[in-house]
């Protein structure tokens, strides 16, 4: 009875236009999300179950407030620690492979096949070689990278482990995980790699 | 002009542009620019724009009537400056609803068509001919240009679709942990030469990316609509598909219009 009555008010109040507006909550918001999408191609549903980093990355930019420091460094160690190194010791491939990887858009779209070999992308928001003049910049330049840096242990593990997790280093850096989330393979990073650090490498002329 | 001639002349003028941009970088936005006033009289999508006001006015589906009677929120057959004021409540669906959701309502409950038919292909393949929600956006948002967008926030359902498109806006997800404002929350960004609006901090840029869609996509030699356009944003985001009229693509265009309030719809627009 009681409840019909406050059922009875809240409806009173909406036909008069009274302030009793309720914003949705953030799993309401979600579960509206997980609903308008469908499975194609390769791209599954799963994909929209956020990892604990994605949603804690998304409140720090809708809000515009920075995530707590003690927050941030736990997760950016958690991360570290996630981190492959290759089993084998050696962090360079094929700077013109990797170039190539570089240069590709394509993966993981609902618009590719299991089969399409996916690139990096990184041209999209990197300068990487020099003549390559049509580059974004949502990254910082790249130019230079090896020249700048050298090839230190150091240098050549933190490249290796940016590239596999940004997060580790940047909690909520816009650069995809390209190891850790399987964009890139064991090979292709090591290709970047090259592209980045051999001396050889157009990056570094 | 035959559309494929056009689209290829038009490709042809752009390359022409875009290898100056790129001699100079950052001025790829100039260069569009410029090619968007030498097209300003010769817009193909025209075509559809004509298409489509012929589809809103003949007599279809099994019911055999014109959609003159649908209600696009200021009342049944008004066209004109509808577009600019949604996506906005409607009592009888109960539902925000955008111009595509809204059109595909009144296909179905005026014209008796069905849903699932209608819906299944809603936009056009390569060299096939615009599907009809595509001609009819086009000619809606046409009876809508140089008017203010103003998307309504009075009904909680209206507000509603503002904070779950704001929440969807900022949402990270997938193998590359993309949300919209990855790359539309930032000033001054590109992706290669292409420049991205900040819809969410800029109101000139999300003035710009609401009021000019519908676009003429000089690329594919088609017009799109902005259902089209959140769809392959989020292909490229690494998502699943964006269900056609699901309720986060009307959530994110409600969004996106009540960011761009005042601004004049400038739609059909050309685009790269």
């Amino acid at each position: 009875m009681k409840n019909k009555a406050i059922l009875g008010f809240a409806g009173l109040a909406v036909l008069a236009g009274c302030a009793t507006y309720v914003a949705p909550t953030k799993e309401e918001s979600m579960q509206t999300v997980k609903a308008s999408f469908k499975e194609r191609g390769p791209a599954k549903l799963d994909r929209l179950n956020q990892t604990e980093i994605q949603a804690v990355c998304s409140d720090a930019q809708m809000t515009g407030k920075e995530v707590p420091k003690a927050q941030r460094e736990a997760l950016e160690k958690k991360t570290l620690a996630t981190i492959k190194f290759p089993a084998d010791g050696k962090y360079l491939g094929d700077f013109k492979e990797g170039e190539r990887i570089a240069q590709s858009g394509v993966g993981m779209q609902w618009s590719d096949s299991d089969k399409t070999v996916n690139g990096g992308n990184c041209y999209a928001c990197h300068q990487i070689s020099t003549a390559e003049v049509s580059f974004g910049n949502i990254g910082p330049s790249l130019k230079g990278y090896g020249k700048l840096r050298g090839n230190s242990e150091a240098v050549v593990k933190y490249t290796w482990g940016k590239i596999w997790n940004t997060h580790a280093y940047n909690l909520c850096s816009q650069m995809p995980r390209y190891g850790d989330a399987g964009i890139l393979t064991e090979a292709q990073i090591k290709d970047v790699m090259a592209l980045l650090l051999d001396p050889n490498s157009p990056v570094n002329k | 002009m035959s559309r494929q001639t056009w689209a290829t002349t038009v490709a042809g003028m752009i390359l022409s542009v875009a290898s100056v941009s790129v001699h100079a970088q950052g001025s790829a936005a100039e260069g569009i620019a410029r090619y968007r006033e030498m097209l300003q009289d010769g817009n193909p999508a025209e075509l559809t724009v004509a298409r489509g006001e012929e589809l809103w006015k003949t007599k279809r589906g099994p019911k055999n009537v014109s959609l003159e009677q649908c209600d696009l929120g200021l009342g049944a057959g008004v066209v004109k400056g509808a577009y600019a004021q949604m996506p906005r409540y409607f009592a009888d669906a109960d539902q925000v609803m955008d111009f595509e959701s809204r059109a595909v309502w009144c296909m179905v409950n005026l014209q008796g068509m069905d849903r699932a038919a209608i819906t299944k292909s809603p936009y056009s393949g390569a060299g096939q001919k615009q599907t009809d929600i595509e001609a009819l956006a086009a000619y809606a948002v046409e009876m809508s240009r140089g008017m203010p967008v103003n998307i309504p926030q009075s009904h909680p359902k209206e507000k509603a679709s503002f904070d779950r498109g704001r929440q969807a806006f900022y949402m990270r997800g997938g193998p590359y942990d993309f949300s919209c404002a990855t790359c539309h929350g930032v000033n001054n960004q590109r992706i290669r030469l292409q420049d991205l609006p900040n819809i969410s901090g800029n109101k000139q840029d999300a003035d710009r990316a609401f009021t000019t869609w519908p676009a003429y996509r000089v690329s594919q030699g088609a017009l799109r609509t902005m259902q089209w356009r959140l769809y392959d944003c989020f292909r490229q985001q690494r998502w699943p598909e964006l269900v056609f009229l699901s309720p986060t693509s009307i959530d994110l265009i409600t969004f996106l219009g009540v960011n761009a309030n005042g601004a004049k719809m400038d739609a059909p627009a050309i685009k790269r």
